[in-house]
């Protein structure tokens, strides 16, 4: 290139005049863009709620809890003493099954399942990450319902996900949990409602002297 | 020449600002020519050594990541190491750009033209680094949102009264204002360049950064209205990033932290630090690219005033800090300050209080103060003295727990230590791309301050 010669000093279209305008509308446009799509897309009321694995066997609660009226602990036996609520070994569905529908070929993997003891794979649903200590014992015996976290599972054919289990739906009821706290006896009453929770939910607080932590030692320790 | 300022011990007449009988054209054209001619050969060798210095840093981080904090040699009750060392070493050094751009500004110190443009863009290169280390710090970067109060569905904010949230919010307006300041003030100078430019490419380019400037009375009263504004903002900020960062120790409870006197103790050792960093890259600089002319030896003499008065509050802040622990009759403070300076680590003690202390007060002899070869080593070893400095506070205050079964004696890991290398790759990378790509005096402003620029004649009366 020649270097005596010099540039034309009209490099830029004119349209350039407008170029910032557009660009901080464009940026502007683009964080609201960003921020709603974290907002909607990423939480987890978009991502967990709903989730609904398939099961090994179609087990139905609803059949079992509506119609037929167990209660839950019959099967979740360890829920009121346990941290861990635990999924019934075969050993309790062998109680009714081993009379009730053996042909049916669902029953009859639960048979295979009994008869070589090789537990059924069930597919676990409502999945806290690993740093959170979740008690269930602890929850139960102080009035909340199994409904409060597990939603109408009574009228569920196949279990899902009805709450985002998130952080901040935790402390939502940790930082007032008179919204939602019941006497025990109707814990797994799925169906109960207070005339008025909020009266209730305070007396029940007094009662049992709920005072939930919000510390982060509370729930990761 | 040289007779022009070493007989200038008249007080009644400035020394000039600017030497070699320049007229406005040959200051653009000398300014200018490392933008437009080939970078030299040491400019590439130098890059190429400081671009293998940010890949080290950049496979140092990311072995970081990958195997989690335990790379680096920290444990309890040492829980900060190089990684808060560097931090505060490179934010300190930032200090001297805004010290000099915003506070010598509103001052009229006239003498800062040509080197606010060299200190800012060290400052905002400084500033990355110590990005560096504190995003890297948390260990599990990819939540290092965190640090910002940004709704989440955990529904946890920071704690607001922790210095280290303050801490995030200082260095990241710190950070904004120093870049928004930088690029004000290179707007009339990119201009020049463009309008220079001999190839469409630097024009096209040179001509987006400096936004439609054409030179216009409108533009200028713009400009000198924001730029005004804009050291009015940073003005503060001088002195309050670096107490914030002294806070993030001495708002805790650690004896040899718990301290009234760090926040103007750290301001003074980061402008200290800061002016010792100017002077290291300026003494080269002006070598390699033959401005002596504008970074003349008035300037390098003031600047190492500067270092020699803050190298002396710094000294007296040392002497006081004992004297404090001695006179508070609290023996958790006495022991803190006989460990630190004849304890495991009396050597880091020793080496900073040599460095800092003793060796700027050599400033005091005009020859030392004028002389390149001694303000370079000087400068130098005051930027080890500083490094020094932040690690004696940092890791000799915890080493000794207030439980003796958890005291631990910390050495870094190979990877702290080519981390740390590797933050000078970073800082040097940016550095020598903006010798070669940018105006490194304020062009402009240099020919503010030349006779040419003032109609009045020597010694004529205003």
């Amino acid at each position: 290139m020649n270097h005596d010669e010099p540039v034309s000093n009209y490099v830029f279209p004119k349209w350039v005049n407008k170029l910032p305008l557009y660009a901080l509308s464009g940026a502007g446009l683009l964080l609201c863009l960003i921020v709603f799509v974290f907002w909607y897309w990423f939480s987890p009321k978009n991502l967990e709620v709903g989730y609904a694995p398939v099961q090994p066997i179609p087990y139905s609660h609803k059949l079992h809890v509506s119609e037929l009226g167990i209660d839950c602990r019959y099967c979740h036996t360890q829920v009121e003493n346990s941290s861990h609520s635990n999924i019934p070994s075969t050993d309790t569905c062998m109680n009714c099954h081993s009379q009730i529908k053996t042909q049916s070929p669902d029953i009859l993997k639960l048979k295979d399942s009994y008869v070589n003891n090789k537990p059924i794979q069930w597919v676990k649903v409502h999945n806290l990450p690993d740093y959170v200590y979740f008690n269930h014992s602890r929850h139960v015996t102080a009035g909340i319902s199994c409904y409060s976290c597990h939603g109408r599972v009574d009228q569920m054919e196949r279990v899902h996900q009805v709450k985002p289990l998130s952080m901040s739906w935790c402390l939502e009821c940790h930082r007032a949990p008179e919204n939602h706290l019941r006497p025990r006896e109707f814990v797994t009453k799925l169906d109960w409602k207070a005339d008025n929770q909020l009266e209730v939910g305070r007396q029940i607080k007094e009662a049992y002297k709920i005072r939930p932590g919000e510390d982060c030692s509370t729930c990761h320790r | 020449m040289s007779a022009l300022v070493v007989g200038n011990d008249d007080p009644s007449k400035r020394t000039p600002l600017v030497l070699g009988g320049h007229d406005f054209k040959s200051v653009s054209d000398i300014i200018c020519r490392p933008v437009e001619a080939k970078a030299p050969q040491w400019w590439m060798i130098a890059f190429g050594v400081a671009v293998s210095g940010l890949c080290l840093l950049i496979a140092m981080l990311s072995k970081l990541v990958w195997s989690g904090i335990g790379v680096w040699g920290l444990n309890n009750p040492v829980m900060w190491g190089w990684d808060l060392v560097g931090f505060v070493f490179w934010v300190g050094i930032g200090h001297a750009g805004t010290l000099i751009s915003a506070i010598l500004f509103l001052f009229r110190q006239k003498w800062r033209t040509s080197i606010n443009r060299f200190a800012e863009a060290m400052t905002i290169f400084a500033v990355m680094s110590a990005g560096i280390y504190i995003v890297f710090h948390v260990g599990r970067v990819w939540v290092a949102y965190f640090l910002f109060p940004i709704p989440n569905s955990m529904g946890i904010w920071p704690n607001f009264r922790s210095p280290l949230v303050w801490d995030v919010f200082a260095v990241s307006t710190y950070f904004t204002i120093s870049l928004l300041f930088w690029f004000v003030g290179l707007i009339p100078d990119l201009a020049t360049i463009r309008d220079r430019a001999t190839t469409k490419t630097r024009k096209i380019w040179y001509g987006i950064f400096s936004v439609g400037w054409r030179g216009a009375n409108r533009h200028w009263m713009n400009y000198e209205r924001a730029y005004l504004i804009l050291a009015a903002l940073s003005t503060p900020l001088v002195l309050s990033v670096h107490s914030i960062v002294s806070f993030d120790f001495a708002v805790s409870q650690v004896p040899g932290w718990h301290t009234t006197i760090f926040p103007p103790y750290f301001v003074a050792g980061a402008i200290f630090s800061g002016f010792a960093m100017v002077v290291t890259l300026m003494v080269a600089a002006r070598e390699l690219f033959n401005m002596k002319d504008f970074m003349t030896m008035h300037h390098l003499e003031t600047m190492n005033k500067i270092i020699l008065a803050t190298g002396t509050m710094v000294g007296y802040a040392y002497g006081m800090e004992f004297f404090m622990a001695w006179f508070s009759g609290n023996t958790f403070e006495q022991y803190a300050f006989i460990n630190r300076a004849f304890g495991p680590y009396y050597w880091a003690y020793w080496t900073m209080v040599s460095c800092n202390v003793i060796s700027p007060q050599l400033f005091w002899f005009k020859k030392i103060r004028r002389s390149i070869p001694m303000m370079f080593i000087i400068s130098i070893f005051v930027n080890i003295g500083m490094w020094f400095e932040r690690f004696v506070i940092t890791v000799t205050s915890l080493h000794r727990d207030f439980l003796p079964s958890s005291w631990f004696y910390y050495s870094p890991t190979w990877v702290e230590v080519c981390q740390f290398i590797g933050s000078f790759g970073l800082f040097l990378t940016f550095f020598l791309l903006f010798l070669k790509f940018l105006p490194i005096i304020a062009i402009s402003e240099v020919k503010g301050v030349m006779p040419a620029a003032n109609p009045h004649q020597p010694g004529e009366e205003h």
